[in-house]
């Protein structure tokens, strides 16, 4: 077990950060960094995975099962819906560069 | 026995974890920033793929090796093939206008995994002591309060959910709830009472919980609500990982629990609204149509007209909506743009922050039919240029361009900043018909002398203002 305090402080830390990076974002990327946040919680599935390893018992590993496919679920489903949004943040200038208007 | 010690894979993971932490942290600060955004994604997904690859020599961690974990090693290599799969398919499948409840969705399989994460644990009954006893309550209830709660978003959103379920005392009815999960948690968390009923009863009702929380949301606040499960998601994570013992869960999930909650609170303020009125007023789409009576008629125009308006303005500020989006319009809203343009008119496009379902929301659908960036202009940045504003197109938005906000005391959205649509020379307002918004609640600058309504669905309207522009020649 991580210390308990330092635990704390892990958690502080981790919390401001969060705090600062997204404070001054601009309205336009309130979706896709949303969108980009819940791809991140998507760690979840390596806890999960950890889960589903130790699982002794045929309950425990039917919980652990259905942690991973949801974990899974949520990490690359994020990812994919994520990157599909920001493909299609191009400023006038990229777009003339690569064809200009249609 | 193992091809490799249990420190030295206990090493690699921990190693692995804080470039993991590093590569997130990145990789949200870039997608902040319409510049880096595309980049972050890259960023945070590699540290994503770290993570998972390394998280395999888990078993070897353990003196029994790979040997002890035997099929289980098999399940965690089918369970992320399935989920992933059927994720991956979804979500390149999934059309832009219907994101909003792709991300609630995904988010609550987040929610049902650590939830999962904690049943485990909690099912195992072996004594954590009371501080990570409460943690994984604490997380499993987040966790599926966020899970049965973004599966009703998702629901709503996607028209499987067509009514807001309300009666009287439910919210008595889901305090009751809440205080019966805590004291289930309580005892399993001591270690009073966790055998497996107990323990069975605590999620039933946490499920329960979630869904009987957002079934009175309404459409409306769909988006602060997604936003905080999406928050809640990211602090269940958080408290598993202090169960687990896993600094890239602490980390990326304090990050998001707290990030998630900044982004929640700007969206309910661009509401004026707290947090608390979102998710215990009821109010989101049955509003009681309070408020003064509205005087006047909405004056129709044809598309003809309207086109030659346009045609010859200066400058027009195009104010798009969730009518656009259902309406599939954004193409052709660019194309008359892009039309316009040409003839010399200066166009620019208004996105109030809770415009459609998310915030953001019209942001992405603009840039998906091609519009830059630098077109685009927030509430703050362009409500001074209404005023020189010549025609202002509003497609398929309706409250947040509702003066009332401003002067009407009665009005249930009486403070909520909105777009000063009302105050161009001339206002165009394309709407499927005369009926009431998603709020319920009349709006009065359809009834205004500079108004001018242009009925039918969003991309139908667009496209006959493109043909009448186009005649012009």
């Amino acid at each position: 077990m991580i210390d308990g305090v330092i635990a704390i402080y892990i958690f502080m830390l981790a919390a401001f950060t969060g705090y600062e990076v997204i404070s001054r974002v601009p309205v336009i990327l309130h979706t896709p960094l949303m969108s980009g946040s819940n791809f991140v919680h998507g760690i979840v599935l390596v806890g999960a995975m950890f889960a589903l390893f130790e699982a002794t018992t045929t309950l425990g590993r039917v919980v652990g099962f259905i942690g991973v496919v949801l974990a899974a679920g949520n990490a690359v489903g994020g990812y994919v819906v994520t990157e599909r949004m920001l493909e299609m943040f191009k400023s006038s200038g990229q777009k003339k560069a690569t064809g200009g208007q249609h | 026995m193992s091809f490799i010690n249990p420190a030295a894979a206990k090493w690699i993971i921990d190693a692995a974890y804080i470039l993991v932490a590093f590569l997130f942290i990145t990789g949200l600060k870039r997608m902040s920033s319409p510049v880096t955004a595309r980049g972050g994604i890259l960023w945070a997904g590699l540290g994503m793929l770290l993570a998972t690859l390394v998280t395999f020599l888990a078993p070897a961690t353990s003196a029994g090796g790979f040997e002890h974990v035997g099929t289980n090693f098999a399940l965690v290599i089918a369970g992320i093939a399935v989920g992933g799969v059927l994720a991956w398919v979804s979500g390149k499948r999934v059309a832009m206008t219907d994101m909003p409840q792709m991300i609630a969705l995904y988010n609550g399989m987040g929610g049902g995994a650590a939830a999962a994460i904690a049943a485990g644990e909690l099912y195992r009954g072996t004594s954590h002591g009371l501080a990570v006893g409460a943690l994984a309550v604490l997380g499993g209830l987040i966790g599926a309060v966020s899970f049965s709660g973004s599966g009703i978003a998702f629901g709503k959103l996607q028209g499987l959910i067509k009514r807001s379920l309300r009666f009287g005392g439910q919210q008595v009815l889901n305090l009751l709830f809440l205080v019966g999960a805590i004291v289930l948690g309580s005892l399993i968390a001591t270690g009073a009472a966790a055998d497996a009923p107990v323990v069975s009863a605590f999620f039933v009702l946490a499920l329960v919980l979630g869904v009987t929380m957002t079934l009175p949301i309404g459409g409306a606040d769909m988006p602060v609500v997604i936003s905080l499960y999406n928050a809640l998601t990211g602090l269940a994570v958080a408290f598993e990982g202090f169960v687990l013992n896993n600094a890239a869960m602490i980390i990326a999930g304090t990050v998001v629990g707290s990030a998630g909650t900044l982004l929640t609170q700007l969206m309910a303020k661009a509401m004026n609204r707290s947090l608390g009125n979102v998710l215990f007023s009821g109010f989101g789409d049955t509003a009681s149509a309070a408020g003064g009576p509205v005087t006047g008629s909405m004056k129709p125009i044809d598309a003809n007209d309207a086109g030659v308006m346009m045609a010859f303005a200066q400058k027009m500020i195009i104010v798009p909506g969730y009518g656009m989006a259902v309406g599939q319009a954004q193409h052709k809203v660019w194309e008359l743009a892009q039309l316009l343009q040409n003839r010399g008119v200066t166009v620019r496009f208004a996105i109030h922050p809770v415009a459609g379902r998310m915030p953001g929301h019209m942001n992405v659908l603009l840039a998906e039919a091609g519009v830059p960036y630098d077109l685009i202009a927030d509430l703050e940045e362009i409500n001074a240029e209404f005023e020189t504003t010549d025609v202002a197109l509003i497609i398929g938005a309706n409250d947040v361009v509702n003066p009332v906000a401003r002067n009407d005391k009665s009005s249930p959205i009486y403070g909520m900043p909105i777009l000063n649509a009302d105050k161009a020379k001339n206002v165009v307002v394309i709407k499927r018909g005369q009926g009431q918004g998603f709020s319920g609640i009349e709006n009065a600058l359809f009834y205004l002398d500079n108004t001018r309504m242009l009925y039918g669905d969003a991309q139908g309207a667009v496209n006959q203002l493109i043909h009448s522009v186009k005649a012009i020649g």
